[in-house]
Order: C-alpha cells, then sequence, then structure tokens
C-alpha cells in the first residue's frame, strides 16, 4: 500500500501511533523502573527515580517514530529485500532446490573446511575455546534435531539427558578411574537408557503434555543431582574428572604412572594449546558424526517413519507402524547423543556441577533447533553461532546481555516464524525426482 | 527459595497424628489457591491459541514486585489501615500487571498467530527470559523481604501439645481465591465476553466470521489472566515476606502441571490440579523429605497422565483424519 504513495507521510498519525507506543511503555515502566526497592540487612527502602521512566517513553517514542518512518518510506522495498534475502539464503541451502551444483552441499564441505583449518589460522587459545563451546551446542542441536526435527516431539527437558551423560562420565571416572573412550559409549547408553525410562510411560501422550513431562523430568534429574550428595557431590559437583588421552597418548605436562604424554611421543615442547587443540578437534568429530548418523538414517526405515510420523499419526498407525515404539527409539537415540556430549563435556570442564544443567540451557538447545528451521542441519549450525558464540563474545554486559538475548529470540521468530533455514520437505517424494 | 520457607510452615512433629494431619491439609490448600489462580492463567491461553505461554510464571513474579512497590508507596502515603491498604494494593498490582500481560501477548504472540506451533513456544521463552533479566537489572539481584502484615490466627484445633491454626492470612488467601473463582465462572459462562472466548477456543475463523473480535478478545484473556497472576504475587509476597527475581519459573512450572494435571484447557480443572499440587508439597514435605517434593509433584503428574491422557477433567480430543 504503502508503495503506491511513496511521497505522502502522515506525520500525524506517526506522531499519534508513536505517542500510544510510548504511553503503554511508561505505564510498564511506572511500577517497575520508576521505583527502586532497594534492599538492605534493615528491611527495603523504596527510591523514587521516576525520570526513568520519562527516558523509557522517550526512547520507545523515538524508535517507533523512526522505525514507522523508514517503513512507510521504505517499507514495500525494504520487506521485498528481507523477504528475498532470507528466501534466497533458504533456498540456496535446501535440498530440494534442484540446480546442477548442490549448493547446500558446498556450503556443508566450506563450513567442515573452515572448521578442520581454524586451528591453524592463527586462531589464539579463547577463539578455539569458544569455538569448542559452539560445537557442544551445535551437537546437542543436532541431536536434539531428531527428537524435535525429525520425529516431530517437543522436549523441554533434554539438558537432563546431557546431565546424565557428564555425571556418568564424571563418577565412573572418579570411583573406578575408566578411561574418557571407555565411558564415552557407556555414557550415551545411559542416556539411552534414561530416554526409555522416561519415554515409555509418557511417549503415548499428545504434544504438549509430553513437553510438560520432559520440562519436569529436566528438573527432577537436577533435584537428584543436588540432594545425592554421596554419588554425585550435591550442589559442590566433582571436581578432578580425567582429561581424554589421544589414543593412549595424554595431554598432560608430565605424564602420571607409567603412561606417555603426547609431547613425549611426538618429540615436542609440550604446552596446553595441544590440549585445547586436540578437544577442539575431539568434539568437531562428535558433532560431525552426529549428522553422519542423522543424514544417514533418515533414509533407513525407522528414519523414514519418524518423518512420517511427524507429518500424520493417524495414517502412520492405519498403515501399521506402532507409534510408541517408533517415538521411544527417536526420543532415546536424541537422548544418546546428549549423553556423548555430556561425557565430553565433563572431559574438557574437568569439573562438572549442577549448575550447568539448568532449565535455560535446554531452552537455548530448542531455540537453536527452532531458530535454525526445523530439520535444517546447516541452520542449526548458523543458530548455534548466533545463540552461544555472540553472547559469548559480550560476556562482560551480564544482565543486559540475557535481556538482548530473549529480546533476540523474540524478534527472530517474529522476523522468521519458519526458522532461518526452514523447510519442511519430506525426504522421499512420490512420483517427482529424488530429493536430496 | 520456597523450600526454606516451606520448611518453616510445616513445623511442629507428628505427634498428634491428626492435628497434624489438619495442619500440613490447611497449609496445602493455602498453598494450592495460589497456584490455582496462576494455572487458570495456563490454561486460558492454552484453551484459546493452543500455547504453553511459558512466560505466565515470569508475569506473576512482575506482580509480586509490583504488590511490593505498591505496599511502599503506600507506607510513603501513610496509609496504615491494612484493609485500606490492600485493597489499594490489589488495584494497583492487577492494573500494571494487566499492562504487562496485554504488552507481552501484543509484542511477542501477535505476529505468530498463523506460525508453526513451536514459534510461539521460542518467542514466550524468550519473554521470559527478558523479563527475568529486566526485574533483575531495575531491582537488583537480592532477595526483598517485606514485614509481616496481617497477624494473627484462629485456633482450630488445641491439645495442650500441638496447635492447629489458620491464620487471618490464610483465610483471607483462600476467600478471595473463592471468590474470584466464582466470579470468573461467572464471567466465563454468562457473559458475552466469556461467549467470544469460548468461541474463539473451539474455532477462531468461524468466531470471527460470525463478528467476534478475536484479537481483542485474545488480548483480553491474556490481560485477566495476569491480573489473576497479580493476585497471586501480591498474596504470596504477603503469605513468605520475602520475593526476588527468579519466583516467577519454578512456581510457573508448578502450575503448568496443576493445568495439565487437572485437564489442561478445563478452568475447575486449573483449579482442582491447583489444590492437588499444594496439598502434594504440603503432604510430601510434612511426612517424608523436603528435598524431594517437586519429584513428588512431577511423578503424580506422570502417573496420572498415564491413565488419564487429557487430565483428570479435560475431554479427550476427537482425532480427525
Amino acid at each position: 500500500m504503502s508503495a503506491t504513495h511513496p511521497a505522502r507521510v502522515d506525520f500525524v498519525a506517526l506522531a499519534r501511533d508513536a505517542g500510544a507506543a510510548a504511553l503503554v511503555a511508561a505505564l510498564l515502566a511506572f511500577p517497575l523502573l520508576g521505583f527502586e526497592l532497594d534492599a538492605s540487612a534493615r528491611g527495603i527502602t523504596l527510591n523514587v527515580r521516576l525520570l526513568w521512566v520519562l527516558y523509557a517513553a522517550a526512547v520507545v517514542f523515538v524508535g517507533r517514530f523512526s522505525f514507522a518512518l523508514v517503513l512507510r518510506s521504505f517499507g514495500a522495498q525494504l520487506s521485498a529485500l528481507a523477504s528475498r534475502g532470507g528466501g534466497a539464503l533458504s533456498r540456496l541451502l535446501s535440498p530440494t532446490h534442484l540446480s546442477p551444483v548442490n549448493t547446500r552441499y558446498i556450503a556443508g564441505v566450506a563450513m567442515i573446511a573452515f572448521a578442520l583449518v581454524l586451528p591453524f589460522l592463527g586462531a589464539d587459545r579463547n577463539l578455539i575455546d569458544k569455538a569448542t563451546l559452539i560445537l557442544i551446542y551445535v551437537m546437542l542441536g543436532w541431536g536434539l534435531n531428531i527428537v524435535v526435527g525429525l520425529a516431530g516431539l517437543l522436549d523441554l527437558g533434554y539438558v537432563a539427558f546431557y546431565a546424565v551423560g557428564a555425571y556418568s562420565y564424571a563418577i565412573l571416572s572418579t570411583t573406578f578411574g575408566l578411561s574418557f573412550w571407555v565411558c564415552l559409549p557407556l555414557a550415551g547408553l545411559l542416556a539411552g537408557l534414561f530416554g526409555i525410562a522416561l519415554g515409555f510411560p509418557v511417549l503415548r501422550l499428545r504434544g504438549d503434555y509430553l513437553a510438560i513431562v520432559t520440562l519436569g523430568f529436566g528438573e527432577i534429574i537436577r533435584e537428584i543431582i543436588i540432594n545425592w550428595q554421596p554419588v554425585t557431590g550435591g550442589p559442590n559437583g566433582i571436581t578432578g574428572i580425567a582429561r581424554p588421552s589421544f589414543f593412549g597418548l595424554e595431554m598432560l605436562p608430565v605424564a602420571t604412572n607409567g603412561g606417555t604424554t603426547f609431547a613425549d611421543f611426538f618429540n615436542i615442547p609440550f604446552s596446553p594449546d595441544q590440549r585445547v587443540i586436540f578437544l577442539y578437534y575431539l568434539i568437531f568429530v562428535l558433532a560431525l558424526a552426529t549428522n553422519f548418523f542423522t543424514l544417514r538414517i533418515r533414509r533407513l526405515p525407522i528414519g523414514r517413519a519418524w518423518e512420517a510420523l511427524r507429518e500424520d499419526e493417524i495414517a502412520c498407525r492405519s498403515l501399521g507402524l506402532n507409534p510408541t515404539m517408533v517415538k521411544l527409539s527417536a526420543f532415546a537415540i536424541g537422548a544418546s547423543f546428549a549423553g556423548f556430549a555430556g561425557s565430553f563435556f565433563a572431559a574438557r570442564q574437568n569439573f562438572i556441577s549442577p549448575e550447568s544443567f539448568t532449565f535455560i540451557e535446554s531452552a537455548i538447545i530448542l531455540a537453536i533447533v527452532v531458530l535454525g528451521g526445523m530439520g535444517s542441519q546447516i541452520g542449526i549450525v548458523l543458530a548455534a553461532v548466533l545463540l552461544v558464540g555472540l553472547p559469548e563474545w559480550f560476556r562482560d554486559l551480564a544482565e543486559f546481555r540475557m535481556v538482548a538475548f530473549g529480546a533476540a529470540m523474540v524478534l527472530i521468530m517474529v522476523w522468521r516464524p519458519q526458522g532461518l533455514l526452514s523447510h519442511r520437505e519430506p525426504t522421499l517424494r512420490l512420483g517427482g525426482g529424488r530429493p536430496t | 527459595m520456597v523450600r526454606g520457607l516451606l520448611s518453616g510452615m510445616s513445623g511442629g512433629g507428628s505427634a498428634r497424628p491428626m492435628a497434624y494431619f489438619l495442619q500440613q491439609l490447611i497449609n496445602g490448600v493455602t498453598l494450592g489457591a495460589t497456584y490455582g489462580l496462576i494455572a487458570i492463567g495456563y490454561t486460558m491461553v492454552y484453551g484459546i491459541i493452543g500455547m504453553i505461554n511459558f512466560a505466565h510464571g515470569d508475569i506473576y513474579m512482575i506482580g509480586a514486585f509490583i504488590s511490593l512497590v505498591g505496599f511502599m508507596l503506600l507506607a510513603v502515603f501513610g496509609i496504615t489501615s491494612v484493609p485500606i491498604a490492600f485493597f489499594l494494593v490489589l488495584v494497583f498490582a492487577m492494573f500494571f500487571t494487566g499492562v504487562y500481560g496485554w504488552a507481552v501477548e501484543r509484542i511477542a504472540y501477535r505476529p505468530l498467530r498463523r506460525a508453526p506451533r513451536l514459534a510461539p513456544l521460542i518467542s514466550a521463552i524468550g519473554v521470559s527470559i527478558v523479563l527475568q533479566n529486566y526485574v533483575q537489572l531495575a531491582q537488583g539481584a537480592r532477595v526483598k523481604p517485606l514485614q509481616p502484615m496481617v497477624h494473627g490466627a484462629f485456633q482450630v484445633y488445641n491439645d495442650g501439645a500441638f496447635q492447629v491454626t489458620i491464620s487471618y492470612l490464610q483465610i483471607m488467601i483462600i476467600a478471595l481465591t473463592l471468590a474470584l473463582m466464582l466470579g470468573f465462572t461467572f464471567l466465563i459462562r454468562y457473559t458475552s465476553l466469556g461467549r467470544a472466548q469460548r468461541a474463539a477456543a473451539q474455532d477462531r475463523t468461524m468466531a470471527s466470521l460470525l463478528g467476534v473480535n478475536v484479537d481483542r478478545t485474545i488480548s483480553i484473556t491474556f490481560v485477566i489472566g495476569a491480573m489473576l497472576a497479580a493476585v497471586a504475587g501480591l498474596m504470596v509476597t504477603l503469605y513468605y515476606g520475602v520475593i526476588d527475581f527468579y519466583i516467577g519459573f519454578i512456581v510457573g512450572i508448578k502450575a503448568f502441571t496443576a493445568a495439565v494435571l487437572g485437564g489442561i484447557g478445563s478452568l475447575p480443572g486449573a483449579m482442582l490440579g491447583g489444590m492437588l499440587i499444594g496439598l502434594i508439597e504440603a503432604f510430601w514435605s510434612g511426612y517424608f523429605s523436603i528435598e524431594y517434593k517437586d519429584v513428588a509433584a512431577f511423578s503424580i503428574l506422570v502417573f496420572v497422565l498415564i491413565f488419564r491422557p487429557t487430565g483428570l477433567l479435560g475431554r479427550p480430543e476427537i482425532e480427525k483424519v
């Protein structure tokens, strides 16, 4: 509409609209920004700072006014640009794009190549540490994608399985001295078993009931970890968890009882960087394995069944699929990947405590999957970089960072409700050419 | 945080089984009343737009903070009469919390009316993070105490060793909850707003074709939910005497559990579920261990859902091909 009258902007209407927004902002700000409850040892006092209400209203007025002005003047061009940009990005990387060169494939290979050479690009330890953290979330996102993206089950307590994996390794390692490579499959297995134990009674429920039960399960696991002091160390956590070794070579300055260190074996001087880079490549391989597994299992009958079930449960049942078993397998497999990631996390941190496994972690992982565009493997990488990487760089801003983080989640959803790279295309189609 | 407070109120030994039971019952009903009020907000929103309003627990937290600001303001103006102060703060908190409820819906949920199912949920989680950290920034992370305002209690039963009491505050909470429930049931059953809400819950497109302003109905639903949460926030501020920016999360989960337990979308179900969760918590921490009271509440939820997949009072969904 605005495209037909580009020159005429009704300033009065704009000002009225911005004024209404400013009024709401003032009402919102009045009780919580206008007064401060100052708690001290003697009780609380009330500090009045009504000027803040004025600031909030002014900021909203100016913001709303200029935003509307820009939108009125260039609205048509902007929205076209935005939708073309987002659409092009998603077309470029979506598997149904039938071009002679598979751009999605190229993007994937480029990303892997970049991740491979990153430690040799002169990146410092700090950066590689952050990249390792991002890769943990990429792996968790890919794992949760099996449950949410492929099977369409809403899991709000994914972090519980991550915690099971982390504590399995920590307890097995500190109590029985088992090595990381023995514990890794065990941790995945245990997390998977927890997934089955939880999933069996509740997976016959419909979507949103499952959400609340998984959410509750996440809190239960955390509460058990906090209260079961003799085994889990309670709120203090577990310290001194052994680091993983490289084919039996330890990443330590001095070898422990009879072992050989990585540095000695290759006759190079020891540096802590070696361990950081080793951990980086380790999680890189683990994450890639998750991705590879997902891509392959989508072509197996079980993967097809997951996607079919997501699309139409009744049709699946009439075709003889057992919905509970199909869902249970997705749930358990997703959980075991969280278990793998968890045991890596424990090995990397050297120390774990219940604080690492709060609900906010589950929310971040789910947000990564949904923001990335459900079912899109590359979208998850982008969303993980955005949601985990960016806030890491702004750590000093503390709560401001979290406000911006939450606001970004809202804004991205409002801007692209279907996710950054959306595709909900079936892997297989009747009649047509072969997608993917 | 609530854990420490609960231990204080459970008190006493189990020397007199009957009296102890009665005391836990009173405590549980009080706790359940607040859960029920918050659960109504969840169940109404779910009934009308099929979405888990994750930020509702934080709206309750905001209600608690606004109530506390209201009490402090009245103290500045020198109004000390408890009934008048209580009434004024109730109005103050309900109004401003209602504005929060409206703004959240307008900004974060309305643009997502036709979006995929998970989009509003992520948006709601985002709102929840924003609200928590906003309050932490604006009001500081310290817990905020309030001197007890309503003193005194009835003695229900006394045998010298153990006395069962019901405090005036507990009576007030239960009575106010009952009154709100009655008023609310009336609103839904007999007013045009209630009819519009029920119509929009059944079929939004059809309702709008028949002249119901669906967007406004949904907005009002959010405002009402926020107002009830504000009442719960006010009562909890008075009852426990301390609040902080994090109280919304766990109470929100409990209230949502209550809504699911009672059958989501059903208003009497929300109240029943709230009562049950309150009672389970009070009895569990009174008789077993205070550490695992949340585990108990969730285990009973899972147990109920296995046998009644739609909750206690929920109607089974008819699946269409």
